[in-house]
């Protein structure tokens, strides 16, 4: 019960994890029979329509219910911890953004349970998705359920930029932000402008689909191009809001476990404003093959390739933290330095691609598959596995076994080059991506089965990692403030989980790496900028769930025309908002001398 | 700062800032501005792309009738102007007149929004359905999206004067005066854009 009506942002995030977890154990369940059926020419294991259905339901979900929502844990986990903050600066639409990305992204998996499945691939390029050629129900649980989980996204890219720009503690200036904050104010910044773009082409394409709208049916003077804009103006965005957290989280586990500051903080800052900026630019690389013309081609080729160069600083702004310190190769910083090579292949990968001429040779090819996998999983997943290794101890005052810890590393990261390594070649030999089965004797068969072995054993790891998390379950709680011994944002300098209230006292920051500053002279513990006092608590409430529920209710009365029922489930969600406006939530305060029993969260 | 300081009626000077709270409501609904932002810029981008199609149904030229949207437009942003008033009001610490001039903002809304179900209705009438051509269905969508967010203005403010009635203007009432105010003047300045790309750009083609 606590669990459905908590406010806080610890809990929310491990809430975040949970549930990112479970639909990342769905999005490879689906990877791996993807790779057992293409494992050999000519397979038969899942039929063409069902492997449609695959890779539609893993890319979505991969995407959108496990990465975005685990970035997402981190987030809630660590960032009012970094910057020494209470809470968020809104508690009650963290906890409501958390239960409607859990129904959306519910509602989206229901579909595999109701017989029909969203067919017409992550990007839903009509007319493919239009109602023309997809009269079933699946594409509207795509529309539906992308569109309630988003809600949850934006809420929480609000709260967030909200959250770092007031509720920093005393001294805390933007310019001495770790990097993982900042790099969580830049993304929660490309959601804002990235995703109401998303949504207005999911309402539009739900209105063709519904409502018999125009938008797309070509027939009606609607455009196909049109959702490819909007797609990729929110997509090439967003495969930034996935990346940047990513960076933010290297940054900081490499330059603690390298003893070291953090080589060029300044230039990593700019180069991430830079990138996410970019960003914004660069849409139509994802359309060279939609035929825009040489010049919007050129335009874009060009614009693609100057986001190599803010990444080759962070790269070697990485590089230089680990030169010359005395590094410790524990699990998380493994993953951060696997990171390192992996990513930087998917972005030189990336500048293929990003050369339109070459881009009409790799498109819809399995060299695409490559680059991404590349970039998202060798980059954003290890960047997970790293962030999650490392503030383990943190989120839940156990540490996490070293042992399993390398393994895990070890068989995720062979079992990823293996699967994805060969794939470029595969495309470069032109094997078509998002196709069922191929014919034998063209040069495919090897390789498939070497790519469909590697997803195994990345399976492997991820059990691996389950196991260690059951494992240090069964342990006492013993992990202290500053686990790592080398910790060096504010962080590390409260208990380990934090208390409900997190600091006693806002801490007074003095520099750059607040709690290395402090240790380094001597101290054992941050200057309070406050006295002890009473604690201002929000209250708990289950608002949020309920109007989730609502939206969820909603979202099915509209799918099938039921528009008693779709009315309904608006009117539980907009009477909690009513409920919500009339009573004030005054919340409770915590007293000094219950502070010292140290709540737990 | 908590929000016991001022119940004894002492209001500061802009009660609408004067928590953390309130702060963060202010800042967090900047935020969301910018977000609604890039929603009606992207759905003016699907209308200016799909304006010219319009299938079998009229064309904006044939329908719009100029007079009658400049007679919204006024409307609409007088009402900004009162929900000004309302903030000055607020500032001067007299609920009063505050809640006199919401009421009149509202009651503006409700003429707007009288005016489009009319309008709407004229132009179902002569063949121009959601369903007719992609202009339309862009029309609409734009449109509508906004009058939606007139409606939704209009409940909300409402809803303010409640609570004012209820528990007077304080530290906590205050923010929702003044945010709901921002967002007023928000979707007026949207209408001008859409008076302007839709109905102007409409009739010279
Ligand atoms: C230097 C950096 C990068 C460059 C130059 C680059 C360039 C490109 C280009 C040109 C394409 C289109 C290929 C085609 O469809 O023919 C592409 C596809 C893609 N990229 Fe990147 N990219 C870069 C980094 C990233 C990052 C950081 C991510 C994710 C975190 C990413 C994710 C993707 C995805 C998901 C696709 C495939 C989309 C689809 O068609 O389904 N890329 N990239
Ligand atoms: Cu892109």
């Amino acid at each position: 019960m606590d669990w459905l009506t908590t406010v806080d942002h610890k809990k929310i995030g491990i809430l975040y994890m949970i549930a990112g977890g479970f639909f990342f154990l769905i999005g490879g369940l689906e990877a791996i029979i993807i790779r057992v059926q293409l494992m050999k020419p000519m397979n038969d294991v899942v039929a063409g329509d069902t492997f449609n259905e695959l890779i539609t339901m893993h890319g979505t979900t991969m995407i959108f219910l496990a990465a975005m929502p685990l970035l997402f844990a981190l987030m809630n986990a660590v960032i009012p911890l970094q910057i020494g903050a209470r809470d968020v600066a809104f508690p009650f639409l963290n906890s409501l953004g958390f239960w409607t990305f859990f129904f959306g992204g519910l509602l989206l998996n229901l579909s595999w349970f109701a017989g029909t499945v969203p067919d017409a691939g992550w990007t839903s390029y009509v007319p493919l998705a239009g109602p023309t050629f997809n009269s079933g129900h699946g594409v509207d649980y795509y529309v539906i359920g992308l569109q309630i989980a988003g809600i949850g996204t934006l809420l929480g890219g609000i709260n967030f930029m909200a959250t770092i720009i007031n509720m920093r503690a005393p001294g805390l200036t933007f310019m001495r932000l770790p990097m993982f904050t900042w790099s969580i104010f830049i993304t929660s910044a490309l959601i804002v402008f990235a995703f109401p773009v998303l949504t207005v082409g999911l309402v539009a394409i739900m209105f063709d689909r519904l409502f018999q709208a125009n938008f797309f049916e070509v027939a009606n003077g609607g455009s196909g191009v049109l959702w490819e804009h909007i797609f990729w103006v929110f997509g090439h965005p967003e495969v930034y809001i996935l990346i940047l957290p990513a960076f933010g989280i290297i940054s900081e586990v490499v330059s603690t476990f390298s003893r070291k500051r953090l080589f060029g903080y300044s230039s990593m800052v700019f180069a991430t404003v830079l990138i996410a900026f970019l960003g914004f630019m660069v849409w139509a690389h994802h359309m060279f093959t939609t035929g825009l013309g040489p010049v919007a081609n050129g335009l874009f080729s060009i614009a693609t390739m100057l986001i190599a160069v803010p990444t080759g600083v962070k790269i070697f702004n990485w590089l230089f933290t680990l030169w010359g310190g005395s590094i410790r190769f524990t699990t998380a910083n493994l993953f951060g330095i696997g990171f390192i090579p992996t990513f930087v292949m998917g972005g030189v990968t990336g500048v293929m691609l990003a050369s339109a001429p070459a881009d009409f040779q790799y498109h819809d090819s399995y060299f695409v598959v490559a680059h991404f996998h590349y970039v998202i999983v060798g980059g954003l997943v290890f960047g997970i596995f790293a962030g999650l290794h490392y503030w383990w101890p943190k989120m839940f005052g156990r540490m996490l076994n070293e042992t399993i810890g390398k393994i895990t590393f070890w068989t995720f990261f062979i079992g990823f080059h293996l699967t994805f390594f060969v794939q470029h070649f595969l495309g470069l030999l032109g094997m078509p991506r998002r196709v069922y089965t191929y014919l034998g004797g063209q040069g495919y068969d090897d390789m498939n089965m070497i790519s469909t072995v590697g997803a195994f054993l990345m399976g492997v790891g991820t059990i691996a990692f389950l196991l260690n998390v059951f494992i240090t379950w069964a342990k006492p709680r013993n992990a202290t403030n500053d686990p790592w011994e080398d910790g060096r944002s504010l962080e590390w300098t409260i208990p380990s989980p934090p208390p409900e209230y997190n600091f006693q006292q806002t801490p007074l920051v003095r520099g750059y790496d607040a709690w290395w500053k402090e240790k380094m002279e001597g101290k054992t513990a941050m200057t309070p900028a406050e006295p002890i006092g009473s604690i201002h608590m929000p209250s708990p409430s289950i608002l949020p769930l309920i109007m989730s529920i609502g939206l969820f209710i909603a979202g099915f009365g509209f799918m099938y025309d039921h528009l008693l029922v779709a009315g309904g489930g608006l009117v539980i969600t907009f009477g909690c908002m009513v409920i919500r406006s009339l009573f004030d939530d005054h919340g409770y305060h915590i007293e000094p001398e219950d502070q010292e029993k140290g709540v737990k969260a | 700062m908590s929000s016991h300081d001022h119940v004894d009626g002492h209001l500061p000077h802009e009660p609408e800032k004067a928590t953390l709270q309130a702060r963060n409501n202010i800042l967090g609904f900047w935020l969301f501005l910018g977000a609604e932002t890039v929603l009606f810029g992207t759905l003016f981008s699907a209308f200016l792309a799909l304006r010219h199609n319009i299938g079998d149904g009229p064309s904006a030229n044939e329908i719009f009738q100029l007079p009658m949207v400049f007679a919204a437009t006024m409307i609409l942003l007088t009402s900004s102007l009162t929900s000004v008033f309302a903030v000055q009001a607020l500032h001067q610490h007299k609920k009063k007149a505050m809640v006199g001039w919401l009421i009149v903002t509202i009651v503006l809304g409700l003429s707007f929004l009288g005016l489009e179900i009319y309008e709407f209705f004229e132009y179902v009438h002569e063949g121009h359905k959601f369903t007719t051509s992609a202009f339309s269905s862009s029309f609409y969508t734009l449109v509508g999206f906004h009058g939606a967010h007139v409606a939704f203005g209009v409940v909300w403010i409402s809803m303010i004067i409640g609570q004012i009635f209820k528990k007077g203007l304080t530290v906590v009432t205050a923010p929702k005066v003044y945010i709901s105010a921002i967002y007023w003047h928000f979707i007026d300045v949207v209408w001008v854009f859409i008076f302007t790309v839709v109905y102007l750009m409409g009739k010279v083609g």
